[in-house]
């Protein structure tokens, strides 16, 4: 068990008021523990537990009945597939206390009782904590299962104006507990769990890191860290009350928590250096636009040749990450989902192949390689903002891996860290996305689309396979045209769809319900970045009043604001813009391209305010814009590198 | 032959500076060639206007400037019988001799002074040119009984033919109205276009284009982004010709619009027709940029000819004043053939696909309205409406059945 990840969850009963309640009459698992929690008692919980792959089939038809609910993911799903268990007499108090002490929580309620047979009662606090734990299910992302300890470790946090079987046994519990910890508190809690976990590990790598994959890292951890023993939470509680508000942490962490401004590219400076070191020789298109000035801009089809050249003699980077380079530079990898993936998979080839240089350390070394290859896929074309939360996260794996750990250990350790944030954060993710988006989608319904998003293409096809009856608008832009893709895709299918190009969005949005979009990324400010052109479709599903959906996983997420689409934007190949593929007749601008005074802007992104978005579903619920801070803080920061 | 080039050119010309100048220079030729009485002319003619109007409007309804100008022809005809007849009762009157409860004789003279009262109620111009006007015959009685006989002693034939030679002028000044209002247009340019601005405009106008030509050459110098305009994309064309006139011209997809529009300080477009209530039937995507320009605090500015004011109110504009184009300018046919088929049993396809030519931006998105006769807010379009057409000709088609 992981003692600060349950802290974690523990603390935070806010999060569960974030999303749309729609309590659902199947959540019934809350009060008797089920045969998940009573495995605890087994030697080895954490299999049951943690083993991520999710059972597909739980997308099933009749999977569907899931409620839109922003939930901790544990929760949702695995409801109705767990049978309440009779509890085990090891805690006989429990039925009792529960109706004793409902609502007697104060700032202490957070209990973790990691030994199996840990009594509900904690005499040290004189408080009781109801223990509802929390099954693995398919529905939610193993990353958040992760942090529910095999144990009975939970809090009864649950606002839920919810189910009766759920009112029947913490009946006060569903008013929201008020005193949550202090921040202060938690922190300290933290430190003291980092502590206790380091001792873990230290005693726990002695354990042979299995290789069977995702199970392995998953496994390793909880069933270490189920050894130190509640006590040493104890007392971190005591010391984060005693203590309280003492502890802030330096302003020095905090500016190291912020975001690293950006390369300018309007600094003369900077880009000089960064041209010697580029591994890809870029030509700088000429006819640039001025407001762009600061972001990368290259001659479109000079690299590709160029670099195909140098195949031989790329030492630095493994071929792997060279091939995916060279996919991004000719665009047969697109779209936010893929690109990571296959950046991460690459990633996952070169650590396999990887060994340690003498006198060095795997950790700064292999971290060392990880950035070569980061800046020659950013050369190739500027990595997106999911891209960069993944190698954050990648790059802290590194990080932290315990010093005891061989270089095979620690390379498989890594490897199966990457696989298990693809499943999770990107596969599961998605499956969790639909289920919780197909619940908006009604008979009748003529859904909008725009572009062309991995995410919205899984929703549809999903409902369709449910046998909603619903009509698709896709709305599509040029100059990449992306939705005569999923066009094509979506008919192939048998879906009814209306194709129209982005200037007659105006007209047909008259007969739409509902608005699907993707993102490219979800700003701390509700700001949904994302392919240009969403936010006009936004704006005028907006100006209908059409509920506007934005599908996005939460390792999306970024703590970054942003007001505007010109700060921060990629540039694509202008040329794009004077072509219209398919209409000869349209050729007002060839041979223009070199005129002083005409130039081409092809923009990639746009950010669209959060004024226009209804919703954004994520893997973590469906939640309002305004509460994308509150995910990017309690689970993306954390979790993704944790 | 009439109606053959009525249709011929309503679906052929595209624009509504075409469709005006044409529909106005064939308005000329069948005033002067049709054969009407010499008694009670000008309701001949009008009735020979409205039936070329008529076939006009229902060779293509979407073209509004055709009907505009059918209403204003109808509306100079009007004038002038008016003016005619005011002349004529102000003769009589004088005739009689100053006696207030004269008898009117003359039919034609009746029917007009009936006119005249509905005429002059909504139009502004004629209210503030007949009191004067009269006061002055009354006070100048004696001065102008002369004139005032001579004109009535002409015999009917030659004052039809006075009449029509007169008309025609008015039609003919009309002519040159439409063809030079962009011209007075652009001088208004440098009072609306300041130094480093940038300017955001939308698919091709050419009223847009010689008034920002106009900026230009007063050393002006500003930014300009273009949208393309798809499907039609005539941005790429106006791009193309104000790069060549020396602008700083950046062509943007449709899409990039929203992006880009925090950084633009003005929206100038040009138009398809401005409604009567103020709202505008513009190429398709200029109600998203309406949208995004108001959601940033852009001016977003019309400019237009006075041909293209339109004296109906929209209702329904999207679907009743729009015009669907043909798919192949969004999607290739060759590319999705194999998705077009039907599916079994139903019958219903599968695949549609929406490619409208218009949008109509609601009054309440337009700024301002600059014209060829100055700058008006767009609450004030139904004054200079009432200016410029008759009120007994907004409905044109009287008995569509037939």
């Amino acid at each position: 068990m992981d003692p600060r990840r349950a802290s974690r969850t523990v603390s935070d009963p806010k999060i569960r008021q974030v999303g749309f309640f729609a309590p659902s009459p199947d959540r019934s698992f809350s009060g008797p523990p089920d045969p998940i929690s009573t495995s605890t008692s087994t030697p080895n919980p954490a299999a049951a537990n943690t083993s991520s792959p999710p059972p597909i089939s739980d997308l099933s038809p009749s999977g569907n009945s899931l409620s839109p609910v922003m939930i901790p993911p544990p929760r949702h799903s695995s409801d109705t597939t767990y049978r309440p268990v009779p509890f085990p007499p090891a805690s006989p108090l429990r039925r009792d206390t529960l109706s004793l002490t409902v609502g007697s929580y104060n700032n202490n309620n957070i209990i973790i009782s990691s030994s199996p047979t840990a009594s509900f009662y904690d005499e040290s606090k004189g408080i009781t904590v109801k223990a509802s734990s929390v099954p693995a299910s398919g529905l939610t992302t193993v990353s958040v299962v992760k942090t529910l300890p095999p144990g009975f470790t939970e809090t009864i946090v649950e606002k839920v104006g919810g189910s009766v079987e759920m009112q029947n046994d913490l009946p006060a519990n569903s008013k929201p507990l008020k005193e949550r910890t202090s921040k202060a508190e938690r922190r300290a809690l933290q430190e003291a769990q980092r502590a206790a976990k380091a001792a873990a590990k230290a005693e726990g790598s002695k354990l042979p890191a299995t290789t069977s994959g995702a199970v392995a890292s998953a496994n390793a951890k909880p069933s270490k860290a189920t050894k130190p023993p509640s006590q040493k939470n104890d007392s971190a509680t005591v010391a984060s009350s005693e203590k309280k508000g003492s502890d802030r942490p330096p302003e020095k962490d905090r500016k190291k928590d912020a975001p690293h401004p950006r390369m300018q590219y309007d600094d003369k400076s900077r880009v000089e250096k960064a041209k010697r070191r580029a591994v890809v020789k870029q030509t700088e298109a000429r006819n640039r636009v001025e407001l762009f000035r600061h972001l990368p801009q290259y001659e479109h089809g000079t690299q590709l040749p160029d670099l195909e050249s140098k195949f031989f003699q790329l030492d630095p980077v493994h071929p792997v990450v060279y091939k995916v380079g060279l996919q991004y530079i000719s665009g047969d990898i697109a779209g936010g989902n893929a690109r990571c993936i296959a950046m991460l998979q690459a990633f996952q080839e070169a650590i396999k192949d990887y060994s340690t240089p003498d006198e060095k350390t795997l950790t700064r070394d292999l971290t060392a390689k990880i950035n070569s290859y980061v800046s020659f896929l950013n050369e190739c074309r500027p990595l997106s903002i999911s891209m960069g939360n993944a190698i954050r996260f990648l790059k802290n794996r590194i990080a932290k891996l315990p010093l005891t750990l061989s270089e095979s250990e620690a390379k498989a350790f890594l490897q199966s860290d990457i696989e298990q944030f693809i499943n999770e954060k990107i596969i599961l993710a998605d499956k969790v996305i639909v289920k919780h988006a197909v619940t908006k989608i009604r008979d009748g319904d003529v859904l909008l689309t725009f572009g062309s998003s991995s995410a919205v293409e899984m929703i549809l096809l999903h409902a369709h396979e449910l046998g909603k009856q619903f009509r698709v608008v896709i709305v599509d832009s040029r100059p990449k045209l992306e939705g005569q893709l999923l066009l094509r895709r979506l008919v192939g299918k048998g879906l009814s769809c209306t194709y129209a190009n982005i200037n007659a969005v105006s007209y047909i949005m008259h007969e739409v319900t509902r608005v699907f979009l993707g993102a490219s990324s979800v700003l701390s400010n509700g700001t949904v970045y994302s392919r240009v052109g969403t936010a006009c479709v936004a704006m005028v599903a907006h100006e209908f009043r059409v509920p506007v959906l934005v599908c996005c996983e939460a390792y999306k997420f970024h703590e970054r604001v942003q007001l505007d689409s010109i700060c921060s934007n990629e540039l694509g190949d202008p040329d794009a813009i004077s072509k219209v593929p398919g209409r000869e007749d349209i050729n007002y601008l060839d041979g223009c391209t070199n005129s002083e005074n005409l130039q081409l802007l092809n923009l990639i992104y746009d950010a669209t305010p959060s004024d226009y978005v209804s919703m954004i579903v994520t893997d973590y619920g469906m939640v309002p814009p305004t509460s994308v801070p509150v995910i990017v803080r309690e689970y993306c920061r954390d979790q993704v590198w944790i | 032959d009439v109606v053959g080039l009525c249709d011929d050119g309503c679906r052929k010309v595209e624009g509504s500076r075409a469709t005006a100048g044409l529909t106005a220079e064939l308005l000329r030729s069948v005033i002067s060639q049709s054969k009407v009485p010499a008694t009670n002319q000008p309701a001949a003619l009008i009735d020979a206007v409205r039936d070329v109007g008529e076939k006009l409007i229902a060779a293509n309804p979407i073209e509004l400037a055709a009907g505009n100008i059918v209403r204003r022809v109808l509306h100079i005809i009007r004038e002038e019988d008016h003016s005619n007849a005011r002349d004529a009762v102000e003769g009589f009157r004088l005739y009689v001799g100053g006696d207030n409860d004269y008898i009117v004789e003359q039919d034609h003279l009746n029917r007009s002074v009936a006119a005249q009262s509905s005429l002059c109620r909504p139009s502004l111009h004629a209210l503030l040119e007949r009191s004067p006007n009269s006061a002055t015959t009354y006070f100048t009685a004696t001065s102008e009984d002369d004139s005032e006989e001579k004109s009535k002693s002409l015999d009917p034939i030659a004052r039809s033919l006075e009449f029509r030679r007169k008309v025609i002028s008015a039609v003919n000044d009309l002519i040159e109205d439409i063809n030079t209002c962009h011209l007075v247009i652009a001088e208004l340019a440098v009072e609306h276009i300041h130094h480093n601005e940038v300017i955001l405009t939308f698919g091709r106008s050419r009223t847009v284009k010689e008034f920002l030509c106009a900026a230009k050459e007063k050393n002006r110098s500003f930014g300009l982004f273009v949208a393309e305009g798809a499907p039609k994309y005539q941005g790429h064309l106006l791009a193309k010709e104000l790069a060549a006139r020396g602008l700083q011209t950046t062509v943007i997809t449709d899409s990039a619009v929203f992006a880009m529009i925090s950084r633009v300080n003005m929206v100038i477009v040009g138009v398809h027709a401005v409604m009567a209530n103020g709202g505008v039937i513009g190429p398709v995507g200029l109600n998203m940029v309406a949208l995004a320009a108001r959601k940033h605090a852009v001016p977003f500015v019309v400019v237009t000819g006075t041909h293209k004011l339109c004296p109906l109110y929209p209702n329904n504009p999207e679907v009743s004043l729009n015009e669907m184009r043909s798919p192949s300018e969004v999607l290739l046919f060759e590319e999705f053939s194999d998705c077009m088929d039907y599916r079994i049993g139903t019958g219903a396809p599968q695949l549609h696909v929406v490619n409208p030519a218009f949008d109509y931006v609601p009054p309440e998105l337009v700024s301002l309205f600059i014209t060829d006769i100055g700058g008006y807010y767009p609450s004030y379009m139904y004054r200079l409406i009432a200016d410029y057409y008759s009120s007994d000709d907004v409905v044109i088609q009287q008995k569509p059945a037939s």
